[in-house]
């Protein structure tokens, strides 16, 4: 197994985000665990380095509580700007993270919505466009829209992260087609956030040709969340194997893998 | 406004038509995800009583996947209770002869470090309902005071005006909680004989006039027990999806408190909340609000507490005292609004909370109006 992973890792295939070469595919989040203590044996075996976490439940006056402290020295922190409502807010968020000592990736979150969740777009272009110009590394959160995509890719984003399906709905790659038209016209990662229920829906946006997936929920609440990660970790890599394979055509009927006639091209 | 929406459903639900749903309509609302007002009826009405059990699985499902397993805390810090109103259920009662008194801004400062010592991040401000006692320059002044000591600070005080909700928003205050008391206009105005409360529409549009101020989250509910607690818990739950709907970036949360003792000898006319009826209430509000926090406080007794925290609450009082002093030694102590059930510490609740298997969260929001809210660097523990 490790082998397999060590092929998909390797040199020819990196991904590499803000000047680092990431080895895993897969991101993940921290929230939504019954306690902190099962973070770190879900991080070892989801072999993520990057690691998201709202700043908003960071807690930094107490530091048995705080995350932190449960992330392993050599995670790459993504903080997230959950709870802003502005790209404003975003960017104070960011600056705050900054200075905590979070190190300069973001992940931008704009929410005016808290039904679905579903990011404000406009406010994302906004808030990457201020805090790119600031040198961070930022990732936003966005809902899948070809013209959106582009701004933000203009603006300097490191990578876009579109939406699957709304935040912890666990319902899979609802946005699947929009997602594909990303992943052709933008020359950035397209890293699959949000919605991904089930490995089988990481591997088939892992196959889809994404750069990464991001997974919180689909983790956190499981019976056992340290299977589930293990279990993403083994989805992430079988999906880019199946990418870099180059799957073959689809078709309705069958084709047979012995041709009738392929006795006229013997001999 | 809200208002109109309650005379139409009112003409649509008379109080008869609690009793003309049957299983059937219960089983069929069970296998939707988005429900409408109509099936919050079903779920509140006396046929599904039998149907707790599949409510609580359901509830318990959408509530881990949209909050995860996670209990935010908080606590209630009374600033003062002089009151000018006669609400029949409460102590502080204009005509109760109850100790009377307010804390100094000084005084305010001693008791939220004494909070801020448990590690408790959000704190809830309260007043008695006096303009002349308690006015806004006060809590402002209070805000400011406490503001660099927590993430969250919220209030919960008589109706205000948007101008008013404004003013706490810019110095501090990110939440605010106001109970309708009763959503039935005639109860309402029985058991508010005198005072400014007196006035139903004011309060009932207070909630939206805090949204429309920039207030972050709001946090709503019937005094369960005062009246027909169906309609209440209807018309509760129809406001949280109102303000949800008009106000889609202000995070909507219901309380759930039941009538408790208190210095008084009203008795309500309506049925008693039972156990069971408060199960029902809080699975109904999580399956017609699947992304509503769903609030509970120390009204409710330790078993009790315990038992309804996985049925789809998300945040809990802890450590709570409803009089006013009394965190610390301010030396300025007044009487409590109601006796509390739970009269657990904070570390008490925190293990109960981690023995259901949840995470107490201390901290779920990020004062932004501060520069040195987080610290430097990450401590090794």
């Amino acid at each position: 197994m490790n082998d397999i992973i060590k092929g998909v890792n390797r040199s020819e295939d990196s991904l590499v985000i803000g000047g680092v070469n990431l080895l895993s595919r897969l991101f993940v989040g921290t929230g939504k665990f019954s306690s902190h203590e099962i973070v770190p044996r879900v991080l070892e075996a989801s072999g993520a380095q990057v690691v998201t976490m709202a700043l908003r439940r960071v807690d930094w006056k107490n530091p048995q509580e705080n995350i932190l402290n449960y992330l392993p020295q050599n995670t790459i922190l993504l903080p997230n700007t959950s709870g802003a409502r502005t790209a404003d807010e975003a960017v104070r968020i960011a600056h705050l993270a900054q200075a905590a000592g979070c190190g300069n990736w973001v992940k931008i979150e704009v929410v005016q919505d808290q039904r679905y969740l579903l990011p404000d777009n406009w406010e994302t272009i906004r808030a990457t466009e201020q805090l790119a110009n600031e040198g961070f590394v930022v990732l936003p959160y966005m809902s899948p829209d070809l013209g959106a995509a582009k701004r933000l890719q203009d603006a300097g984003a490191a990578a876009i992260m579109p939406l699957g399906a709304p935040i912890g709905s666990n319902r899979g790659l609802q946005t699947k087609e929009l997602i594909r038209i990303l992943i052709e016209e933008i020359s950035l990662p397209i890293i699959v956030d949000a919605g991904i229920g089930r490995p089988s829906e990481a591997a088939e946006a892992m196959e889809m040709g994404a750069a990464a997936v991001l997974v919180n929920t689909a983790i956190a609440i499981a019976a056992d969340p340290v299977f589930m990660a293990q279990a993403f970790r083994l989805a992430v890599t079988a999906g880019r194997l199946g990418y870099l394979a180059g799957p073959g055509e689809r078709r309705v009927t069958a084709e047979a893998s012995s041709p009738l006639t392929g006795f006229l091209r013997e001999g | 406004m809200f208002y109109e929406q309650t005379i139409r459903w009112q003409q649509r639900l008379p109080e008869t038509s609690w009793t003309s749903y049957s299983g059937l309509d219960v089983e069929r609302v069970l296998t939707r995800d988005a429900l409408r007002p109509q099936d919050l009826a079903i779920l509140l009405s006396p046929s599904a009583q039998p149907y707790l059990e599949t409510m609580a699985k359901k509830a318990q499902a959408l509530t881990i996947r949209h909050f995860g397993r996670t209990i935010g805390l908080f606590t209630p810090l009374y600033l003062a209770n002089y009151c000018s109103n006669s609400c029949l259920y409460c102590s502080f009662h204009v005509g109760n002869e109850i100790v009377r008194c307010k804390l100094s801004v000084a005084q305010a400062i001693k008791e939220g470090e004494a909070i801020a010592s448990t590690g408790l991040q959000h704190l809830l401000l309260l007043t008695g309902e006096s303009r002349s006692q308690s006015d806004p320059a006060y809590m402002e002044q209070c805000v400011q005071a406490l503001r660099p000591m927590f993430a969250s600070l919220g209030l919960e005080v008589y109706p205000l005006s948007t101008e008013e909700y404004q003013r706490l928003y810019k110095v501090g205050i990110d939440s605010v909680t106001l109970f309708q008391e009763t959503y039935d206009e005639i109860t309402y105005a029985q058991v508010h004989p005198a005072g400014p409360k007196r006035n139903f529409h004011y309060r009932l549009e207070a909630p939206e006039r805090a949204c429309s101020a920039g207030i972050s989250s709001v946090n709503i509910g019937a005094l369960l027990g005062l009246s027909d607690w169906r309609q209440d818990a209807f018309y509760s739950a129809l406001h949280a999806d109102y303000l949800q709907k008009n106000y889609p970036g202000v995070e909507v949360a219901l309380s759930v408190p039941r009538l408790r003792p208190y210095v008084g000898s009203f008795n309500s006319a309506a049925a008693p909340v039972t156990d069971a009826a408060l199960v029902q209430i809080i699975l109904a509000y999580r399956l017609f609000l699947p992304r509503a926090g769903l609030t509970l406080s120390t009204r409710e007794s330790p078993q009790m507490r315990e038992n309804l925290l996985p049925l789809g609450i998300t945040r809990m009082s802890a450590g709570a005292l409803t009089s006013v002093g009394g965190y610390s030694e301010t030396g300025n102590v007044g009487s409590a609004q109601f006796e509390i059930a739970d009269e657990r510490s904070v570390p008490e609740v925190v293990q109960m909370i981690r023995t259901k298997g949840y995470l107490p969260a201390f901290c779920d929001w990020l004062n932004m109006r501060e520069r040195d809210v987080v610290g430097q660097g990450r401590d090794r523990l």
